[in-house]
């Protein structure tokens, strides 16, 4: 586990990094890539050489009025969320960090998004462009400083949660948002199917809601957005106040319900937000249902293929995130795993990026 | 240089005896419409870059997802081309027909096939109207954000090829942002869904990179899209400045202070007078610019932010700030800013839209550079712009019956363009590259990155049959385009290496 280490300079480290990645082309070497270490959970054993890309950090460019931040790969995510809050602005999709040593680099290969995903995004969505270092060594810019950008392939995006098995990302370019002007949470106490009752017909007016998640008989509502809304809102749902901090601690996984002494399997199942579950010996009550229903936690012992059929069928997909795991994703469709070996073997022909972190033969 | 197919840049593309290959489709989709004489021919020889016109060979009009598979499945054997086409309304030229091809045209899959409205989503074929989802979705207080001027008209399909955009992009993002899931046939026939109706999916985001990718890599065939909730209150400031730089100051000024507006639009004088002759909306015809600024959202909320942001705007330098009395006039404010096309084009007998994008701190910069070109190509251009979100659209004025005014029109409008390009921004921001911008290309991309798009094409269509010669450009195209910039001296930096 990599230690947090606030001294290392801000630095341009493409030269090293090219020549890296050449070298391990020319020589088939496997590679791991390596950020803060933080989610190495999340996803298979790569088997390979570390290749860190915490010496290339710092934010090369940041003009609040753009709206817009470009930060190398190994800059820490801390340090990225300081000084957006010291303009005012923030990650809109809120990632998770699950350690201090998380960097930005680690949030766009793993995708995660935080509580407020289904109002604002997911972190793709506020990719505007990256730089790619391809396994030649050579740094690619696709997309932009811009808002807009249809110009190419959307290969900016399509490296976001891609787990960096089509090329290491370097630099990132990001839309940012201010941060709401009011806030106010607060918790329901309701029973499962009135929650998702409630959130339905919630969904259908402009409520300023940003975060929904219920466990336990209890709903958790966050509010953001002006004054006016917030207030009202906050007065017409009624409820008892909840601190902020419940977020963070959703989003980070530290709530008792991620408890790391439970020695089942920790899963995450991603579903249409409606969509009930039908398997035998699951209990819905059982789950914390984060994202307004849409991604659903379980700790259970059911074997991982009953409980994919049961996600698939209700619509989504089922991820474990306990280490380990032999199969964290969900296999993908024939037709679907073919393309992907594809695009892998255009890109990466010789196997050198963070070979078998997704799926064994990407 | 010419932007039509050209197999001497462009590559090789097979030539098939047109008698041939309609017999062949006839065989083996015996219920499928083909097109095939000349006068039927006609109305699909364009999109909606109507400079451009090329008779395909045959256009197939399929109405069952067996008859796109079957064609499919034939033109790759016979190794005919297919140009797949919405409603035609594309402004890049990206569903422009190639002569030995076959033009798939998905106007007859235009049902929508289910709202939910507890989902909030809806679930549509390509051919549906893009105004027609907000239409479906309204009963329940639901809508699609995305909005292309076009929107009347233009297909989700086409929305979808070409990441489209809209005037609300800044807070309600791009069609990108707006799809959850996409049915696709591959060309080799199989059917394959693309993200999910849950918020992700596992595996490469493919949905992300199916978005803005012009018909080259599959046939889209089923659309799921999100819907939002209708803003409870939309209120419109309408701001005159007597100098365009202002106005450009005055967009930061708003964002820096924190407000994310539905809507920010700057018309320059030029469209502002159009725009007033056509549609009398009550502009300043004085006025040098005016920003359009929409706020929506929660009527407290809303109120709170027309007063911030009627405050900055004044600061700023506004000469004028106007809110919108009511619906009615906040409509007609709109419909200036939305016919500025058409108004222009009464100006004019032709105009040639462009649609680059720029970070908001070159706006002034950029605007120089324009007016310096108008000036030295003796074409007017209006400039209406999206400038929240940094997309320009300059409109030049030309009279196609002018001997070689066309071609000049286009050499200003790719001169604007790699003025986009320079100031750290994109050749195009929502009406893609289609065959339009595919010089320009070369100008925003280095040739690792052309190499890498071309690779990606080759995992979806390694026989290069989806749409040849779009969206980007071959090594060769760029090598002879480099060298005829450098030869007249027009690019920045003349002694770079170019390809």
């Amino acid at each position: 586990m990599a230690t947090p280490n606030p001294t290392l300079p801000d630095r341009d480290a493409s030269a090293e990094l090219g020549e890296r990645l050449r070298q391990a082309d020319a020589d088939g070497t496997p590679l791991r890539i390596v950020g803060g270490d933080t989610k190495a959970f999340y996803g298979r054993p790569v088997q390979g050489e570390a290749l860190s890309t915490r010496e290339h950090r710092g934010i090369t460019r940041y003009d609040p009025v753009e709206l817009i931040v470009s930060v190398r790969a190994g800059t820490p995510l801390a340090e990225l969320e300081a000084a957006l809050a010291e303009q005012g602005q923030m990650l809109p999709f809120e990632p998770p960090h699950f350690g201090e040593t998380a960097t930005v680099g680690g949030m766009v290969a793993a995708g995660l998004s935080g509580p407020r995903r289904p109002w604002a995004g997911a972190v793709r969505d506020f990719v505007l462009g990256v730089r790619l270092f391809d396994r030649q060594g050579g740094s690619l810019r696709f997309g932009g400083e811009v808002m807009k950008n249809v110009a190419g392939y959307d290969l900016s995006r399509l490296v976001v949660g891609a787990q960096g098995s089509l090329g290491l990302i370097g630099e990132v370019s990001l839309k940012v948002l201010p941060r709401p002007i009011a806030r106010a949470s607060l918790r329901l106490s309701m029973p499962l199917d009135e929650a998702r009752r409630a959130l339905a017909e919630w969904g259908r007016r402009p409520l300023p809601i940003t975060a929904a998640a219920w466990q336990a008989g209890v709903l958790h509502l966050r509010l953001e957005g002006g004054s006016g809304s917030v207030a009202d809102t906050r007065r017409t749902l009624g409820g008892d106040d909840l601190d902020d901090g419940y977020w963070e601690a959703l989003r980070e996984q530290r709530l008792a319900f991620f408890d790391a002494e439970d020695e089942r399997p920790l899963w995450r199942l991603s579903l249409p937000q409606q969509a009930s579950l039908d398997l035998d010996g699951l209990d819905e009550t059982g789950m914390l249902h984060d994202w307004a229903g849409a991604q659903r936690w379980l700790r259970s012992d059911l074997d991982a293929e009953t409980l994919r059929e049961a996600a698939t069928r209700a619509g989504g997909h089922a991820t474990c995130l306990t280490p380990g795991a032999a199969e964290p994703f969900t296999p993908l469709s024939p037709v679907l795993a073919k393309y992907h070996r594809r695009l892998k073997a255009e890109l990466d022909p010789r196997g050198i990026f963070n070979p078998g972190r997704l799926y064994p033969e990407l | 240089m010419n932007i039509h197919y050209d197999a001497r840049l462009d590559g090789d593309l097979p030539r098939r005896d047109k008698a041939e290959v309609l017999a062949d489709l006839q065989r083996a989709a015996p219920g499928l419409t083909l097109l095939h004489r000349e006068e039927d021919l006609r109305p699909f020889e364009c999109d909606g870059l109507s400079a451009y016109r090329i008779l395909p060979m045959l256009v197939a009009l399929p109405q069952d997802l067996e008859q796109v598979a079957t064609l499919l499945g034939r033109c790759r054997a016979l190794g005919v081309p297919v140009v797949t086409r919405g409603a035609g309304t594309g402004l890049s030229g990206g569903a422009l027909p190639l002569e030995q091809g076959v033009l798939l045209v998905m106007s007859r899959f235009d049902r929508i096939l289910e709202v939910d409205p507890d989902a909030r989503t809806a679930r549509v074929q390509p051919g549906v109207r893009n105004l027609a989802i907000s239409e479906a979705a309204a009963p329940f207080g639901l809508y699609y954000a995305p909005d292309p001027s076009s929107q009347i008209a233009c297909s989700i399909g086409g929305n979808v090829a070409e990441n489209a955009g809209g005037v609300h992009c800044l807070k309600y993002g791009l069609t990108v942002h707006n799809v959850m899931r996409v049915e696709m046939l591959t060309l080799e026939g199989e059917r394959v869904t693309l993200g999910s109706e849950a918020l992700d999916a596992p595996g490469f985001d493919l949905l992300a990179l199916i978005n803005g990718s012009e018909g080259m890599l599959g046939v889209v065939t089923e659309i799921t899209v999100k819907l939002l909730p209708k803003p409870e209150t939309a209120k419109v400031l309408m701001a005159s400045f007597d100098d365009v730089e202002k106005a450009g100051h005055a967009v930061g000024d708003i964002i820096a202070a924190g407000i994310v507006p539905g809507g920010l639009e700057m018309m320059d004088n030029l469209a502002i007078r159009a725009a007033e002759d056509f549609i009398r909306a009550g502009y300043p015809v004085e006025a040098e610019a005016i920003l359009l600024c929409e706020l929506d959202g929660v009527e407290a909320d809303v109120d709170e932010d027309c007063d911030r942001a009627r405050r900055v705007m004044e600061a700023a330098g506004a000469i004028d700030v106007r809110q919108a009395r009511d619906e009615a006039e906040r409509a007609l404010f709109w419909a200036g800013r939305k016919n500025a096309f058409p108004a222009v084009g009464r100006m004019s007998p032709d105009y040639y839209c462009m649609d680059g994008t720029i970070p908001r701190r070159a706006l002034p910069r950029v605007l120089k550079t324009i007016a310096e070109l108008s000036e030295e190509f003796g074409l007017r251009v209006a400039n209406v712009f999206h400038a929240g979100d940094g997309n320009m659209h300059p409109l030049i004025l030309f009279d196609a019956n002018r001997e070689g005014e066309l071609e000049k029109a286009e050499e200003l409008g790719g001169r604007i363009l790699e003025a986009c390009v320079d100031a750290g921004g994109s050749i195009t921001g929502e009406h893609g590259v289609g065959r339009e911008k595919i010089n320009q290309m070369c100008v925003q991309f280095q040739p690792d990155e052309l190499t890498t798009f071309h690779r990606v094409k080759a995992a979806f269509d390694p026989e290069g049959l989806l749409n040849p010669g779009k969206n980007i450009p071959t090594l060769a195209r760029c090598a002879e385009f480099g060298a005829m910039h450098v030869h007249r001296g027009q690019l920045p930096h003349p002694d770079l290496p170019r390809f």
